[in-house]
């Protein structure tokens, strides 16, 4: 039996490494990976305590997660292929243009 | 002691393959190891009797997501982005902080799992024809939200298409 608290751990450990990569790389193609990662993480954490209390209600809520996760994923793909065709360039700095 | 080996090795897995996906200079190598830790993500669904995620997250994020990913990165040129540097200039800032975050949730669990009512899990078995489970509270007590977010979907679709399109 392995206690709930390393899923947490787990969990808490996956979603820092995603929010380092999301504010120290410069691609935006990783920074939208590491979001990925971040979302993952909160799904471990639903299932875990589903198993604690034996319900399948986090089962649900990872589910909408995840299609969360898949429309963020078409929506930002598609920006960032409007980005590339305005400036040819995939740094995430570079997306200044709401800036004065 | 079979359920102790299964989680920690996918445990191990999925932490490595996402330290993998911040720190590697090629999109590409990012997108594999991306696609390993999603992977050992659907392992330890499976070792919390969660059945049909396992399923969803094999199908939907390492088959559909992933595909979209390799997809947009065959589409835009990568030799470019090799030869750049890859960590932004307050890198150690934004390190620091996540870092900071990371200590502060590790803290909260650590100290407060003794006051969190996280002992014995449910037997296995009340959560046993999962996919069976899952379908009759989805269909049930969440409708609306799954309604929701197939609206959520349309929306996205058009999104998508309107982006990517020659000229917005």
């Amino acid at each position: 039996m392995i206690p709930t608290s390393h899923y947490l751990f787990l969990s808490l450990g996956l979603f820092t490494i995603g929010v380092i990569g999301v504010v120290t790389r410069r691609n935006v193609i990783v920074i939208l990976m590491s979001i990925e990662l971040m979302l993952n993480a909160v799904n471990i954490n639903l299932v875990a305590f589903s198993r604690l209390v034996g319900s399948v209600e986090g089962h649900v809520f990872a589910i909408f997660i995840i299609t969360d996760a898949a429309a963020e994923a078409a929506v930002g793909l598609g920006i960032i292929i409007a980005f590339f065709r305005n400036r040819e360039t995939l740094l995430g700095d570079e997306m200044d243009l709401l800036k004065w | 002691m079979l359920d102790q080996i299964v989680f920690y090795f996918f445990a191990v897995l999925a932490v490595i393959s996402a330290v993998m996906v911040v720190t590697r200079r090629n999109v590409v190598q990012s997108a594999i190891f991306l696609i390993t830790a999603l992977l050992a993500t659907a392992g330890i669904f499976l070792q919390l009797h969660a059945e049909f995620l396992f399923i969803v997250q094999v199908i939907l994020y390492a088959g559909g997501i992933m595909v979209l990913f390799v997809f947009v990165i065959m589409l835009v040129s990568l030799d470019v982005s090799l030869n750049q540097v890859q960590f932004n200039r307050q890198w150690w800032l934004g390190l620091l902080l996540a870092l900071v975050l990371g200590a502060q949730l590790t803290i909260a669990v650590a100290v407060g799992r003794a006051g969190l009512p996280l002992g014995e899990p449910a037997p296995a078995k009340m959560l046993e024809p999962s996919t069976q489970l899952v379908g009759r509270v989805l269909f049930s007590e969440y409708v609306l939200p799954f309604e929701i977010a197939s609206i959520l979907l349309l929306v996205a679709m058009i999104g998508a298409v309107v982006m990517a399109k020659k000229k917005i």
